[in-house]
């Protein structure tokens, strides 16, 4: 019950000020379709520079909370889901808000989320100091294994070819080796002198997940946001709590698929809102009235794309191996304040862990009230034209890139990276694992070079790192994610080809 | 079927196999080799799996990804050389404030859905240009005290 010493850190009045900031700035970019949670989480990190590290974490971390949540609402208004998390969202809560029920979509779908999302984070508390001090045990080769597993998963289980995720792994675990070897103080890959110190991870998340989406707003041309906004009409938020707790099947099953779905590195939000709405269905009784309008669609979805939040984060707090592109982003801000996770986290700065945490968990209360006062207002800025969002994002991410060092050079590898990103994007390679393999790739190579020289000093470099129940264990779901992987494509392209042949 | 022509998926893995190559080239000839040994191991699977890539685009087997038509490459191309000159050039040879809103401003004017003939929607673009300098200058010089090239003007 460590945590409950830090709570009251939360309401310093900066600290606080923080994270109502947080969590209004990102149920309003949440509501942005084409701005994720990722992105906006991104953009933010040259905002943290100048704060204490736990003041930065909790501008992150509420906002990375209330944009999973505030993608619900033009989910709702304008049946275009903020982020892919929000997918499940649309199927119910835009045809309640057809039949002048949005109000109520909107108070089900804040409630639901502020529920999983709290559930989720408790999570997160009990789980990660457990795992942290087991993590003690995991010597160079288990921390080498471990990098290799977290690209691995995300690589096979984020990409739609397993093959071109896995190389997205690759291209990043060789950027994060371009400068100066730690060892030898060799030069590796300096092709330009922006190059010297390496790529600054910054600017490169920035770059990989901001560009493509102002380029992607570029080819919508001078199309108009056509999407027309349901006006809300009022509704007492009494009805939407007994609603809530009427319906505790669905909140159950969205919170309880979202929590085991957000512990599995590489598994997204769209994936446990999806799940939780097909589960929800399956076990509910009214299931025919499943996308007409349903309030259990809504509440599973939204409880479950939230409860994912924490348990997303216990790989990354634990074992430093971010399970997903936001916890990779918020590695990011972690390490710029030479804080890194796992137990020195919990063992030298309880402090900045415990304020975070708890921060998520207020957050989750703040945005549940929030939300239903922002909906409004994010719902006009969801309809802001993409030529002005395309425009503030590409000056955001220039400006952003360069306050990291004041450094030109940061900004032509984020634009370099980003423009690369869009094109390999569009030919099926993926953000995520590269994004993971730049950020991995010096804890793998680090790890691995120590291990070769403990191994070359006791045993041989085989034995160190092939052997041992957890280095097998390790190397075991490493083979199982790419082998499940491959067989899950293969049977897809099956699947594909029998529908071709039938027409 | 996947109707996106196959030279793209060539040309698209063609270069991702070539610089697989390269890395792995480049790693297994520089020294001291000591500082290469890891990108030796990932250059080698690197390469493998872009040769691999590269075979299945050859032989008309890539599936995945939506490709790029014409049309979107006819609306991308504008905006993304605005872009490429401001981030390339202009930031640095005119200034961060000054470049940037050019950029906005051309962006706007480029991709605003509102007709151009008409006197208030430029009115309108001028005013939300302003705008964002305003709210960037605030952020960025006010607030983070970022020190940005200015060459001209500011």
């Amino acid at each position: 019950m460590e945590f409950v010493g830090y709570l009251g850190d939360v309401f310093l009045p900066f600290n606080f000020l923080l994270l109502l900031l947080g969590t209004i700035g990102g149920l309003i970019l949440g509501a942005t379709p084409g701005l994720s949670p990722t992105m906006a989480v991104a953009l933010l990190i040259p905002f943290t520079f100048q704060l204490a590290p736990a003041q930065g974490l909790i501008l992150l971390g509420a906002a990375y909370t209330s944009t999973v949540a505030g993608g619900a609402v033009s989910a709702i208004l304008l049946k275009i889901p903020g982020a892919p998390a929000n997918i499940a969202t649309t199927l119910d809560g835009h045809t309640m808000a057809q039949k002048g029920q949005g109000a109520k979509a909107l108070q089900l779908s804040f409630l639901a989320s502020a529920v999983g999302g709290i559930f989720g984070v408790l999570l997160l508390i009990f789980l990660t100091p457990v795992l942290a001090k087991w993590a003690l045990a995991f010597g160079p080769s288990h921390l080498f294994w471990l990098a290799i597993l977290g690209v691995t998963v995300i690589g096979t289980l984020d990409s739609s070819s397993v093959v071109k995720g896995l190389l997205s792994g690759c291209i990043g675990l060789w950027l994060a080796t371009i400068g100066f070897d730690d060892i030898m103080g060799a030069q590796r890959f300096i092709f330009h002198p922006a190059l010297g110190g390496g790529i600054n991870v910054i600017p490169a998340l920035i770059g990989l997940f901001a560009i493509p989406q102002v380029i992607t707003m570029f080819a919508k041309g001078r199309a108009s946001t056509a999407a027309e906004v349901i006006v809300v009409q009022k509704s007492p938020i009494k009805e939407a709590i007994a609603e809530v707790f009427k319906r505790k099947r669905a909140l159950a099953i969205g919170t309880g698929v979202g929590s085991i779905i957000g512990l599995i590195p590489g598994v997204g939000g769209q994936i446990a809102g999806l799940v939780a709405y097909d589960q929800s269905k399956k076990f509910s009784p009214e299931a025919e009235k499943f996308g007409t309008g349903h309030s259990e669609g809504v509440i599973a979805a939204e409880a479950a794309n939230n409860a994912m939040v924490g348990p997303s984060l216990v790989p990354l707090l634990t074992l430093s191996i971010p399970g997903s592109p936001t916890a990779a982003v918020l590695l990011g801000g972690l390490l710029i304040h030479g804080i890194f996770p796992g137990s020195d986290l919990f063992d030298n700065h309880p402090d900045v862990a415990w304020t975070f945490i708890n921060s998520m968990l207020i957050g989750q209360v703040l945005m549940c009230i929030f939300g239903l006062y922002v909906a409004g207002l994010a719902a006009s800025v969801a309809r802001v034209p993409h030529s002005v969002m395309a425009a503030v994002v590409l000056g955001l991410a220039v400006f952003g890139s360069y306050s990291v060092q004041n450094s030109m050079g940061d900004v032509y590898v984020m634009a370099t990276l980003g423009v690369g990103m869009y094109f390999l994007e569009r030919f099926g390679f993926s953000a995520a694992p590269l994004v993971l393999g730049l950020i991995l790739g010096p804890i793998a190579e680090a790890n691995f070079i120590q291990g070769s020289m403990i191994a070359n000093a006791t045993s041989s470099i085989t034995s160190y790192f092939f052997t041992g129940p957890l280095n097998l264990t390790l190397i075991a779901i490493v083979v199982a994610s790419v082998g499940y992987s491959f067989w899950m494509e293969l049977r897809s392209r099956r699947y594909t080809s029998k529908e071709e042949i039938m027409g | 079927m996947n109707d996106l022509p196959r030279n793209q998926h060539i040309i698209a893995s063609g270069v991702v196999a070539a610089v697989g190559i390269w890395v792995t080239y480049v790693s297994y000839t520089q020294e001291p080799a000591a500082a290469f040994l890891f990108p030796r191991m990932i250059s080698t699977v690197f390469v493998v799996l872009a040769l691999w890539t590269f075979g299945k685009a050859v032989m008309g087997r890539s599936k995945v990804g939506a490709g790029l038509s014409a049309a979107a490459m006819k609306n991308i191309a504008p905006g993304l050389i605005v872009a490429l000159i401001y981030i390339f050039w202009a930031a640095r040879g005119l200034g961060f404030y000054t470049a940037s809103t050019i950029t906005f401003f051309i962006l706007l004017s480029l991709y605003d859905p509102a007709p151009h003939a008409e006197l208030r929607s430029w009115i309108k673009r001028i005013i939300i240009t302003a705008g964002f300098l305003a709210v960037m200058y605030a952020l960025f010089a006010g607030l983070l005290n970022v020190y940005t090239p200015r060459e001209i003007f500011f």
